[in-house]
């Protein structure tokens, strides 16, 4: 039933100091023809009811070992992270509009600025936007924005960026008549070719995309890309793991200086790794972090430090007239609600962390990783997609069907990889398979005796 | 030492080199893997190195330093903060949901939720099918304006490039509209607060793609020509987008599909009580009529042999598209479903039903102390408007002064400046949930602040005196940026050094 | 709200001003009234010099804390000058909207008409109209 306080003598005395009769009467500027009959609802539940429902729906789906990636990465949740973030002053609080009510959020979004700028070596960041997909997007109306020596709305997707993340961009951006153009990978190392980029030298292009490690998990050869880019007059927007940050190149020191310019323009990602957990697909969020330059072509909310009339440090929005409740048709971009809590949980996780629990994170990733690779690749059938260095994701290459051997894993309760017969059909049977620093070798052993298994199996049917 | 102060310093100050939350790190791991060195990091990030109880006790304070509705009344119109029940929370954290990866073999029990919840969406909206995909507001109605222009062009009837907006919009219509690449035209409203159908027919024509309507509102009154508008703009071939933001006030009482709306999009983190999480996340579903089924965006759960699994591309060839990288806010969801279980059908009903009494109380009350009402002879919905012009001119009072002096007495400041069409205004919505108590101790303290414009109006220009800080100074934020911590450099110099 | 209308420059019905300088380029900027509508303007956008602007093209920006505006460009012509210093200190366009506040200064096409602006007379019922 509802959340409702009202005692039959409170309705009584409310209704009498509205003047009417019954609540019924509150709804009397609704035409008659239009009022709403029964619903067909289900009947109320208590909240034991509603726990026995759930503790059985969840006991459906279990807890398999998971090894895949792909844009969401299950690493350790620190104890902290959502004790803390689900206290009811973060919980249940609005946007920070209010700033002298919201001291606490807003000085939180300004650490997370802060923190964000720490690992991607840019001037200024947004406090979030929706997640790693939905960034891309505004990363690419933003571009086309702020690149004034471009007016072509094109811009370069290479084909090793994650491809859900390439139709939301083509879905939001593509209204506005911005296209956007292939570049392949090499077949053998796994990674953007610099020669296919070069055959568009010439023309006219708004922004080129990199993203670090690429979907294949492969690192790409960032300076290159970027060198390349700036020399055509193209901004680069960076597409970037935060995790893989603590060991990567920050975006803002890719390439070299032409022109006054060295790095990354616009640095965008999903920023679920940090302390946010897989939950289905989401609430996850977005970050995004440019040069101080194009800070009002930036989308989302930003928050900034003042001072108050006494001369006290505090925390307030500002630049809001970028955003749609100022310049209602002309604003950046229709965004006002963010994914605020998340935030909260990932500045509590970088700071629980640090540089060097952040940095123990990454390298525990990647170690993993290759531990997995050995381990599967010596399963007969099972071979390594690429050649080029991975961080924590990587193809493996099967002579069986993907699908066939992957549900054969899930009735062992594993989820070995994410099939990628459908994204990339040229690569034959392939699944990108990923390892955190929470799988351990007991872990990795039990993923290669089902495979094992599963391979033979298949093998026999 | 200085004296006991609400501030907290940032986290960076807190920190120390070589310190560190180390039961987090997780145990190294041997390995041969290297990253080729030019693509090393040359120096770690300028992130802190605190202990596990610094880095709690600094986030709780800083929790502290908010007002919440766990913590304080919260009447702030357009953003229903109502009560989150905490057994949203609790059930949709269960390990199983929480740890399940969203690219893995479809989850059935996840899943069964979801399919429910889009089934009773449809069924409290009047519409004929639901995407939980949106990941906000905003971009709901994206996904609703896109389907229009899907809708359109799918016909071949490219000659649509207008999407008629009210005044009184909220900012994201007229900013959503330019996102899917149409042009605005503003249409106004009549003294009494309703669209001006006159204005209207003026404005409908063969390039009207359609029309985005909040009803009640945003100014808190129910629009009644909606038939006529509805048909008005149909007439003219252009769809109708209904705004969900004020849901809550006709929850089981008049349904947007049975109003004409075409499409629809829920804030389900207003009407159905998920945490609005100090800014997000949301949650924004579509609903939509038979014939913009095809165009809904991806992916949406359906059901084929007692099987649940997520419907895609080549289900829905003619899709929007796909919004956001997994799901949507999958979990923001799960609590919306618990929610509306908890309420059930009476539940749901009551809603409504006591949102509009609470408001109404409230602007009779409010009106008897002294204030006026922006639209006196209307009923409220689920909130409604104080005009505070009159105080302007006699005691030089503003709006801001009103809702910075309510955070001293304990009330988060209702929505003030919006909508922008009424003068000094203050948009108030109480919610169902709010006690008549409470809502007797905000009369006390408005009648309280009546006294002050008159007798001490430098209280309330000064205002608020009780909080962690006083009034901010915007233009300065604006102009001197002040956006990271600078100390970052000193920082990463060894102590001592 | 401050209103200084000078009697030597041409006006728009967006709140542009015109100057005919010495040596025959235009120089713009917004109005007292804009200004002061505004409120503390916190950041000025200048279109950059050699840059041909349409008559009525979106030409610039200025922003308080509160309200973002365009600028519009109020004959056709090439910017051969503007104003950096409003980059850092935006504030010159509150305190002397008519001199250092100045925008850009345009060398005006041939085919610009300056009988498309107002006079200092109609801008004033202008404006009182508007108000009403």
């Amino acid at each position: 039933m509802a959340f409702i306080p009202h005692t039959a003598e409170d309705i009584a005395r409310m209704l009498g100091v509205i003047g009417v009769n019954g609540i019924e009467d509150l709804f009397d500027e609704i035409p008659a023809e239009l009022r709403a009959g029964a619903l067909s609802l289900p009947e109320p539940l208590s909240e034991m009811e509603i726990g026995r429902l759930m503790g059985e729906r969840a006991a459906i789906d279990g807890r398999p070992l998971n090894f895949i990636g792909a844009g969401a990465y299950e690493h350790h949740i620190p104890a902290p992270v959502w004790s803390i973030a689900t206290r009811g002053e973060f919980y249940s609080a609005y946007t920070p509009y209010q700033a002298e009510a919201s001291q606490g959020t807003l000085q939180l979004v300004y650490e997370y600025q802060s923190m964000m700028c720490a690992l991607t070596g840019m001037e200024v960041s947004n406090a979030s936007l929706y997640d790693g997909a939905s960034a891309l997007a505004e990363a690419c109306l933003m571009a086309v924005r702020s690149n004034r020596s471009s007016s072509s709305r094109r811009i370069l997707m290479p084909r090793a960026v994650n491809p859900t993340y390439a139709q939301v961009a083509r879905a939001i951006a593509g209204n506005q008549d911005i296209s956007f153009v292939p570049v392949d990978y090499d077949r053998f190392a796994g990674v953007t070719l610099l020669e296919a980029l070069e055959a568009y030298s010439a023309q006219d292009f708004t922004a080129l995309i990199v993203q670090q490690p690429n979907f294949f998990g492969s690192l790409e050869e960032v300076d290159a890309l970027t060198n390349w880019a700036h020399e055509n007059k193209i901004l680069l927007i960076a597409l970037v793991n935060p995790i893989s940050l603590a060991l990567l190149k920050p975006p803002a020191q890719w390439g070299t200086e032409i022109a006054g310019v060295r790095g990354a323009d616009i640095v965008c990602g999903e920023g679920q790794s940090l302390g946010v957990p897989l939950a289905s697909g989401g609430p996850y969020f977005g970050f995004m972090a440019t040069r101080m330059h194009y800070v009002r072509q930036m989308p989302g909310r930003i928050v900034g430090r003042t001072v108050d009339t006494e001369g006290r440090p505090g925390f307030s929005l500002t630049l809001q007239a970028r955003e749609q409740h100022i310049r209602r048709s002309k604003a950046t971009s229709n965004i006002c609600t963010n994914q605020g809590l998340m935030v909260t949980a990932a500045t509590i996780y970088m700071s629980l962390l640090g540089p060097r629990g952040l940095e123990a994170v990454a390298q525990a990733s990647m170690q993993r990783t290759g531990e997995l690779i050995s381990a599967l690749c010596q399963v007969a059938g099972v071979k390594r997609g690429f050649t080029a260095p991975h961080f924590h994701e990587a193809v493996l290459l099967l002579d069986r069907p993907a699908a066939e051997v992957l549900a054969a894993l899930y009735r062992k309760g594993i989820i070995g990889g994410l099939d990628l017969s459908e994204r990339y059909p040229e690569l034959g049977s392939a699944m990108l398979v990923c390892a955190t620093e929470t799988k351990l070798s007991v872990d990795i052993d039990r993923y290669r005796a089902a495979l094992t298994d599963a391979m033979s199996a298949s093998c026999a049917t | 030492m200085t004296e006991l102060s609400l501030r907290e310093p940032l986290i960076f100050e807190l920190s120390k080199p070589g310190r560190g939350a180390v039961t987090q790190f997780p145990p190294n791991v041997a390995g041969s893997v290297r990253v080729p060195e030019n693509l090393r990091r040359r120096s770690p990030p300028a992130l802190p190195e605190v202990s596990e109880l610094q880095a709690v006790r600094h986030f709780t304070r800083l929790s502290q330093m908010n007002f919440s509705i766990d913590t304080h009344f919260y009447p702030l119109g357009s953003c229903t903060m109502k009560y989150n029940p905490k057994a949203c929370n609790t059930y949709a954290m269960l390990p199983e949901f929480l740890g399940r990866h969203p690219l893995g073999p479809e989850p059935q029990g996840f899943l069964a939720c979801m399919y429910e919840l889009q089934g009773m969406l449809q069924e409290i909206t009047g519409m004929q099918a639901v995407s939980l995909t949106p990941m906000a507001g905003a971009q709901g109605e994206f996904a609703g304006v896109a389907m229009i222009r899907a809708y359109h062009r799918a016909r071949n009837d490219t000659g649509r490039t207008e999407i008629i907006v009210p005044q009184a919009a909220h900012g994201t219509n007229p900013a959503t509209a330019t996102m899917c690449g149409y042009t605005v035209r503003e249409i106004p409203c009549d003294a009494n607060g309703d669209v001006d159908i006159e204005a209207l027919k003026l404005a409908v024509s063969p390039a009207t793609a359609g029309i985005m309507l909040t009803n009640p509102s945003t100014l808190g009154v129910f629009e009644r020509k909606i038939v006529q508008i509805a048909r008005t703009v149909h007439e003219a071939g252009g769809l109708l987008y209904y705004d969900g933001a004020n849901l809550n006030a006709i929850l089981g009482k008049v349904r947007p599909g049975d109003m004409g709306f075409d499409v629809i999009h829920m804030n389900l983190h207003k009407t159905f009580s998920t945490p609005h999480g100090g800014g997000g996340p949301g949650s924004g579903a579509v609903g939509v009529s038979a014939r913009l089924k095809a165009f809904l965006p991806l992916p949406i759960v359906g059901k084929e042999n007692a099987r649940y699994r997520w419907l895609t591309e080549g289900d829905l060839p003619q899709s929007i598209g796909r919004l956001s990288g997994f799901m949507g806010n999958a979990g923001v969801n799960l609590r919306a479903y618990i929610y509306m279980r908890l309420l059930g059908r009476q539940g749901m009903v009551r809603v409504a039903e006591f949102a509009a009494l609470n408001a109404n109380y409230l602007m009779k009350r409010l009106q008897a102390i002294g204030f006026e009402a922006a639209y006196p002879k209307r009923r409220a919905s689920h909130e409604f408007i104080i005009t505070l012009k009159q105080e302007h001119k006699a005691y030089h009072v503003s709006a801001m002064d009103v809702a910075k002096r309510l955070l001293d007495y304990g009330f988060h400041a209702p929505t003030t400046y919006f909508p922008l069409l009424v003068p000094e205004c203050l948009l108030i919505e109480p919610t169902e949930t709010e006690a008549k108590e409470d809502l007797d101790r905000f009369c006390d303290a408005m009648a309280s602040i009546r006294e002050e414009m008159r007798h001490d109006p430098e209280k309330l220009a000064s205002a608020p005196h009780t909080m962690p800080v006083r009034r901010l100074d915007d233009v300065r934020a604006a102009k001197q940026l002040d956006l990271i911590w600078k100390g970052s450099a000193a920082y990463q110099e060894p102590l001592g050094s | 709200m401050s209103n200084n209308i000078p009697a030597d420059l041409k006006y728009t019905k967006s709140h542009e001003w015109v100057r005919q300088t010495q040596n025959g380029a235009l120089e713009i900027g917004i109005t007292d009234h804009a200004q002061s509508a505004l409120g503390d303007l916190v950041f000025v956008e200048v279109p950059d010099v050699g840059r041909a602007l349409a008559a009525g093209e979106t030409c610039a920006v200025v922003e308080s804390v509160k309200a973002a505006s365009d600028v519009y460009c109020p004959l056709a012509g090439k910017v051969v000058a503007n104003n950096v210093a409003l980059s850092s200190k935006p504030e010159l366009l509150n305190e002397d909207p008519y001199g250092a506040g100045w925008l850009f200064r345009l060398e005006a096409d041939a085919s610009a008409d300056m009988k498309s602006l107002m006079s200092p007379a109609l801008y004033r019922t202008f404006l009182a109209e508007e108000s009403k």
